[in-house]
């Protein structure tokens, strides 16, 4: 399993790690069974990201993607977050094995689902915006 | 504490040892005859490979003339498996008897047979990692092949009840193998006094160079030639014999099986010393009986992390170990002998197998004693699972 330089950096100093107390959004994507669960927290102000936050139970990529998909939402407006793709995250990387892949479009999947979870919370109908959440192939 | 280097997994190779290494460099610049050809050069070459199977004849209690050099451990099972089911299918019989959790060089071959309409009988194992040798009897039939069952797990380490299994096999008179690659060099091992009709054993797990293998294989069973073409391993398994390697193996396998209890007497302690810390940590388990297992194997699963994350961490940590989490398996599915044991994907996920030697010192098993639950610590305080474990809400 060759990891990249980045990947073992931010496995092993993992950014934003942890919960955000009184959230704007939740999201949850994954299940233990299949060996990973990424949760994001995000705080959101006047459409803008200002803060993010994760836990994740899985391999050493699931952690890595994790931490990048924070570093690259944090700052940015909801809609250059919605923008952001599984590409865009392995590129951030340095490049995943094809084997790992899937554990960017959980990250791609878990920033989704927590800005889905921000717009529900403002009694706004995610679906139109965000669309499905979909699982990555299992 | 100050960062060690410590290798923890044996199970996966093992360094050459000096003796070993130093026993085979004069067969690549100065010996290097081919032990087929008429002079001296070739005559010691062959030499050589003679005294070298003596001494694995030796270490297994068998006769020179059964023991049959192979490139490794898969290739020594996949010739006893499939040898067999072409000298059996020819008597009308096609089924051969497994169990679950056998090594992929195992069960893959019996997967490729069943293809070719042999019937597969897997033996289940209990929740201690053990066969029942009853269960063995049971799913014998008229038209058994071979039972093939591993001598000691790889990944768990238990010790299969092996004398008693081949028993049954001579007493029902059906061939019996055993993939011993884990078990020689830990256990007493007597081929013939145990009634085992073949071993396959591999050379990198005892000290000895990657690449080379045998399969005792009792005399009276004529197995199909494995590799047709010259004469070497009396025409069963032709090429130029890996002179080197096989000499290497000669006196790694001689070093490993003196001593065997002396060895067992230092190791065990220290790895139950790692059972008993680690198992202070909660929502921990052992996998695989306690005593039945081999000396340096230890396989913990800690609830609520993943198996490769911990491997990185303990990597960065300078200790080298090996799981059965899917990450590292390659697939989605965690490590079929954790679930053939009954563990649940999400606890297979976070298991953790050192398997050390004597070179592991005391001060090296306290280093581990503090890194590992630093590191679970640490991976628990980042999951999600963890959090919801203790919050006491279902996590599956």
């Amino acid at each position: 399993m060759m990891y990249s330089e980045k990947v073992l950096d931010h496995f092993s100093n993992p950014r934003n790690v942890g919960e955000i107390e009184n959230a704007d959004g939740v999201g949850e994507i994954g299940n233990a069974k299949c060996g990973d669960i990424m949760k994001m927290y995000l705080k959101i102000d006047n459409g803008i990201i200002t803060d993010a936050k994760f836990k994740t139970f899985g391999c050493g990529a699931a952690v890595a993607t994790s931490s990048m998909a924070t570093e690259l939402i944090k700052g940015k407006s909801i809609d250059d977050a919605l923008k952001l793709t599984n590409d865009a995250v392995v590129e951030a990387l340095d490049g995943l094995p094809a084997v790992k892949i899937h554990c960017s479009v959980l990250a791609e999947q878990a920033v989704r689902s927590a800005l889905s979870d921000y717009y529900t919370k403002q009694g706004i109908d995610p679906l139109p915006i965000i669309g499905e959440i979909k699982m990555p192939e299992e | 504490m100050e960062k060690r280097f410590i290798y923890a997994d044996n199970a996966a190779t093992t360094a050459v040892s000096e003796e070993v290494l130093n026993a085979m460099l004069p067969h690549f610049r100065t010996a290097y005859g081919n032990a087929s050809s008429i002079y001296k050069l070739g005559r010691d070459a062959q030499k050589d490979v003679e005294e070298a199977r003596e001494k694995v004849a030796k270490a297994l209690g068998a006769e020179p003339r059964e023991i049959f050099f192979t490139s490794c451990g898969s290739e020594a099972d996949n010739w006893a498996i499939k040898g067999t089911a072409e000298l059996m299918e020819k008597r009308g019989k096609k089924h051969i008897i497994t169990s679950v959790f056998e090594h992929h060089a195992v069960l893959h071959t019996c997967e490729y047979l069943e293809k070719h309409g042999f019937e597969i009988t897997y033996i289940p194992v209990n929740d201690k990692g053990l066969i029942d040798p009853e269960d063995v009897r049971k799913a014998i039939r008229e038209d058994t092949a071979l039972v093939t069952i591993m001598y000691a797990n790889n990944e768990i380490g238990t010790i299969q009840p092996i004398s008693e299994i081949a028993a049954i096999c001579n007493e029902k008179k059906v061939l019996f193998h055993t993939d011993a690659v884990q078990a020689v060099g830990h256990v007493e091992i007597d081929v013939h006094a145990q009634g085992i009709d073949m071993l396959s054993l591999s050379g990198h797990k005892i000290h000895a160079q990657k690449g080379i293998g045998v399969l005792y294989i009792r005399k009276g069973i004529t197995l199909p030639n494995l590799i047709h073409g010259g004469g070497q391993e009396r025409t069963k398994r032709a090429g130029t014999e890996n002179v080197p390697a096989i000499v290497g193996l000669g006196v790694a396998i001689e070093n490993a099986s003196k001593n065997i209890a002396e060895k067992a007497a230092v190791i065990t302690p220290r790895r139950n010393r790692l059972i008993d810390g680690l198992l202070k940590l909660p929502y921990t388990r052992l996998n695989g009986d306690r005593d039945k297992r081999l000396p340096g194997n230890l396989n913990i699963s800690f609830e609520g992390i993943e198996g490769e994350s911990l491997l990185l961490m303990l990597d960065l940590n300078g200790i080298c170990a090996s799981s059965g989490s899917a990450c590292t398996s390659g697939s989605l599915d965690p490590s079929h002998v954790l679930l053939s044991i009954g563990l649940k994907h999400e606890i297979a996920h976070g298991s953790l197998r050192l398997s050390i030697e004597e070179d592991v010192t005391d001060e090296d098993i306290d280093y581990i004693l503090e890194v590992v639950p630093q590191v679970v610590a640490k991976l628990r305080s980042m999951s999600p699972v963890w959090e919801k474990m203790m919050k006491g809400e279902k996590y599956e």
